[in-house]
């Protein structure tokens, strides 16, 4: 024990007994929309996004209605198109960005050992500006109209390509809300990048190198310095949208000589690097999931940083691998294929390494872990699909396909849904003090796992059968009838499933088992502290010697500092 | 003359495949993959020599990325099967192993070695369809995309018609793609990749029919309210077949002078704004050119049969069957609208 030297807050009880104080529901309200407390953020976060999930996910269902038979004539073609445009833009920019960053506010600075992130007031800033930016979205449900004679939501495609955004061809304010939300939305996330990036870099205590980091972490210091170099252009190139359509600019109006083009290139060189912005996160919870409920170290700490930094640099390169059909010269497809072809490399590596963790570990099949299992199969495949897409000849028959649809779904609810989802049944614990019904996760995840499969499973074929996506309705006698009724029927297991979980996030909330600090046995410092933790986190500073410092403090004959470099 | 860019993987690679991709029905896919069932779009029953190539080069990759799958995925079964924590477990932790410098380096120089073999094959396709020269006695088609229906102009022969493509079989096709408005895509899957028209962006692509028949396809670029009901139909001619169709085109419009009634409607009426009849006074070139009309078998870009009914029903009001195309109801007596169909159904 002579080399312990981690004081943990929860064992040596410095902690105050907490004092149960009534305050009105005023006086309540009033504290969450003040507070600069990182662990509220997060969790104000992370509601916000499962309140937009599940309307983004209606809106997934009502697609699928319409699209479950030919001809249905359940949606106008208007209202579909607002469908697919809000749902797109929704989980991007509602859903997936905000739970992420408010899993990285709530865990960060606990997982570091800090007592709050570096500038807790942007925080509170970045998340206001978040939330009235999905707010701003949504009011134009009753503020806008779109093209001609349509209803009020954008119906541009979340990717917006010029010049339907323009304002001959997009009338109305629908659009102007679309660009405008997703300006406010991105300064909040660049506030948040910010935020974490001086967290992490100067935060750290004592003990706690860089290279001693929990992944998580790691890999939201990634993500946050990619989000800075990519929400920018996004940003600038709603600006000159938004200089086109009210002050005469001529950027992407093609009838005044601009270029479509150019919004495309400014699009994915957001829209590329954004797809692991989203995915980086979940690397880190699986990360940081799969070695506790394996029981080993995770495999290859270095070569993970490595592929992680590796990922973010790649990406930066990839962009043009969207615009395989838009007549770029060979060289140029050439370069794009090749480029898209290296992400492969280090994805691969992570992959081994989850695997290469589970090897001779004693595998405990609770439900983050299912998420997680489910999350590597997933994730395998929809890499692969990924290379299938990169042969740039074959991406010109697969481009705008339905196959395109199933591989992004399969990386963006394949991947990222299905880690969110073990990151909340692993974090719950931590956040509300109670555990979530395992029974009910277990529903959860089967109905969700096999809905998944069913849904998109089934799309790939789809594509190969000439179906493209943004389509509000097709035509009988194209072979495709079944293949869409079965998505549909996948689709609603999948609501069914997200329905479960809602409630089990209700349910367990008020009658869950208490937790307590650590009840999955694990090894990073969150876990260290009481559950909820106490609004400064440690009662003392903690110090660390080693990536794992439970698993040191825990078993003092064999501690990780021995083995580590 | 293109066979030198036919581009192939291995004769048994490809049959493995196709043996594969026969199952597939079997998970639900009607047959939509049997041989030759022209008019259903499929990516794998090519009829061109780039989507051949495409197809060789796709059963390649699928090859490969099949081959990692099966690897890794049964590593990871096989794991997570192997090293279940059991009932009668002591909870004793497992060894701790941190890493393995050897490994690493393993399973990242396979993928860079994979990486290579993938880029290579591609290129080598990307060089053979995109840069392959224009035959002297290619074809020109001009295809013009609009909200939301197809124009096709064959410049070198004096024809424009809509919606309904006609080239002959076996000879290489140019198609030179502009729009008039916002982005389109065209894709026929069985005659090749898509390409996408974009305004100030003209673009290329060709096709070289191998055999005749009617392909479907249709818009692959998100354009607007009605993107779904941009349908396109291609027709593979033999070449006398396509020379009579070429003779028919040229004509100017038929005069009857049994339909004058609706011809005067149309040509009083704002029809001739937007639409065409080479040899009279419409000239509009916004909608599509109807001098032939009847010589299609669709209107409305693909989206209802060429029929009297039909056209009744959409002149009246084109909501009846694509409730955002641009053509307006223009409020016309039921007597006008007969007479006018009766004039169109002329336009042979």
């Amino acid at each position: 024990m002579a080399d312990q030297t981690l004081p943990i807050a929860g064992t040596l009880d410095l902690t105050p007994p907490r004092i149960e104080e009534r305050v009105s529901v005023l006086e309540w309200l009033h504290g969450w929309v003040i507070t600069v407390d990182h662990k509220r953020l997060g969790i104000l976060y992370v509601v916000y996004s499962i309140v937009f999930l599940l309307v983004g996910g209606v809106e997934a269902l009502l697609i699928r209605i319409q699209l479950a038979v030919p001809n249905s004539h359940f949606l106008a073609p208007e209202f579909y198109n607002e469908m697919f445009t809000m749902h797109g833009t929704t989980m991007v920019f509602l859903v997936g960005m905000p739970i992420l960053f408010g899993f990285a506010n709530y865990l960060v600075p606990l997982m570091i050992g800090a007592r709050d992130m570096a500038y807790p007031r942007l925080n509170a800033f970045s998340f206001w500006l978040t939330a009235f930016g999905g707010m701003l979205l949504y009011y134009s449900f009753i503020g806008g109209f779109g093209l001609y004679g349509m209803g009020a939501a954008p119906d541009v495609g979340w990717w917006a390509y010029a010049p339907l955004t323009a304002k001959a061809f997009s009338p109305g304010h629908a659009t102007d809300y679309w660009a405008l939300a997703l300006i406010v939305s991105g300064f909040g996330t660049l506030g948040t990048a910010i935020n974490v990036i001086a967290t992490t870099l100067s935060m750290r205590c004592r003990g706690m190198t860089l290279m001693r980091m929990p992944l998580f972490v790691w890999l939201m210091l990634v993500v946050s310095g990619l989000t800075l170099v990519t929400i920018t252009p996004l940003t600038a190139a709603q600006i000159m949208l938004v200089i086109d359509r009210y002050l005469g600019g001529h950027f992407f109006d093609t009838q005044a000589g601009g270029s479509a083009v150019v919004w495309m290139h400014f699009f994915w060189i957001f829209g590329h690097p954004e797809v692991y912005v989203l995915v980086m996160p979940v690397f880190g919870v699986a990360s940081e999931i799969i070695p506790v409920f394996s029981r080993k170290a995770i495999f290859g700490y270095p070569a993970m940083v490595a592929a992680s930094v590796g990922i973010a640099f790649v990406s930066l390169g990839v962009w043009a691998h969207h615009m395989f059909t838009v007549g770029m010269t060979s060289v140029g497809n050439t370069f794009f294929a090749l480029s898209t072809m290296l992400v492969g490399i280090p994805t691969g590596i992570k992959i081994f390494n989850w695997v290469a963790t589970l090897w001779g570990g004693k595998i405990r099949f609770r439900v983050p872990m299912l998420f997680c299992i489910a999350f590597i199969f997933q994730f395998l495949l929809a890499g692969l699909t990924g290379i299938m897409l990169s042969a740039a000849p074959w991406n010109w028959q697969l481009h705008n396909s339905y196959f395109v649809i199933a591989h992004f779904h399969y990386v963006l609810v394949g991947a990222i849904v299905f880690n969110i989802f073990a990151a909340i049944y692993y974090w719950y614990p931590k956040v509300t003090g109670r555990m979530m019904s395992e029974t009910l996760g277990k529903w959860h995840f089967w109905l969700f796992f096999i809905g998944f499969h069913i849904t998109f499973d089934t799309m790939h074929f789809l594509g190969f059968m000439g179906m493209p996506r943004s389509i509000y309705t097709y035509e009988p006698d194209r072979g495709w009838n079944h293949l869409n009724m079965i998505i549909s029927i996948g689709g609603m297991i999948q609501g069914i499933a997200v329905l479960i979980f809602a409630w089990n996030l209700i349910h367990s909330y008020l009658r869950g088992k208490e937790a307590g600090n650590d009840p999955w046995d694990a090894w990073t410092l969150e876990w260290s502290t009481p559950s909820p933790p106490p609004v400064y986190n440690f009662s003392a500073d903690p110090e660390v010697r080693s990536r794992r410092p439970l698993w040191d403090l825990k078993h003092p004959d064999d501690p990780d500092w021995k083995y580590e470099q | 003359m293109k066979s030198t860019f036919r581009a192939h993987g291995p004769r048994a690679i490809r049959l493995s495949f196709l043996l594969a991709v026969s199952l597939l029905p079997a998970c639900g896919a009607p047959a939509a993959w049997a041989d030759a069932p022209q008019s259903l779009p499929n990516i794998f029953s090519p009829s061109t020599t780039p989507a051949h190539s495409i197809m060789g080069l796709s059963f390649f990759v699928l090859l490969i990325t099949g081959s990692i799958f099966v690897v890794v995925g049964g590593l990871l079964c096989y794991a997570v099967v192997r090293f279940r924590a059991r009932d009668n477990d002591d909870n004793s932790e497992p060894a701790q192993i941190y890493g393995s410098t050897q490994v690493e380096l393993a399973w990242t120089v396979i993928p860079i070695l994979i990486v290579v073999v993938l880029f290579l094959t591609t290129a080598r396709i990307i060089f053979a369809i995109q840069d392959a020269p224009k035959p002297a006695d290619a074809l020109d088609v001009t295809v013009v995309g609009h909200q939301f229906w197809w124009e096709f102009r064959y410049p070198s022969l004096g024809i424009v018609t809509a919606n309904e493509l006609h080239v002959p079989v076996t000879t290489v096709s140019y198609l030179h793609l502009l729009s008039a408005d916002v982005d389109h895509s065209f894709w026929v899957p069985q005659l090749g990749g898509k390409t996408d028209l974009i305004p100030n962006h003209p673009n290329d692509m060709w096709i070289d029919p191998h055999q005749t028949g009617v392909f479907l396809g249709q818009c692959a670029q998100f354009c607007g309210v009605e993107h779904a009901k941009m349908l396109l139909r291609v027709y593979v001619d033999t070449p006398a077949q396509f020379a009579e169709w070429v003779k028919l085109q040229q004509q100017p419009g038929v005069q009857d002078a049994s339909v004058a009634a609706g011809r005067h409607v149309f040509e009083t009426q704002a029809c001739t704004n937007c639409h065409a009849v080479a040899g009279t006074a419409a000239l509009g070139t916004f909608g599509p050119d109807l001098t032939h009309l009847m010589s299609r078998t669709t209107i409305a870009s693909g989206a209802a049969a060429n029929t009297p009914a039909n056209l009744h029903a959409w002149i009246e009001n084109p909501d009846h069957f694509k409730s955002g195309a641009l053509m307006p109801a223009m409020q016309l007596s039921d007597e006008q609208i007969d007479q006018l169909v009766a004039y169109l159904d002329t336009l042979h």
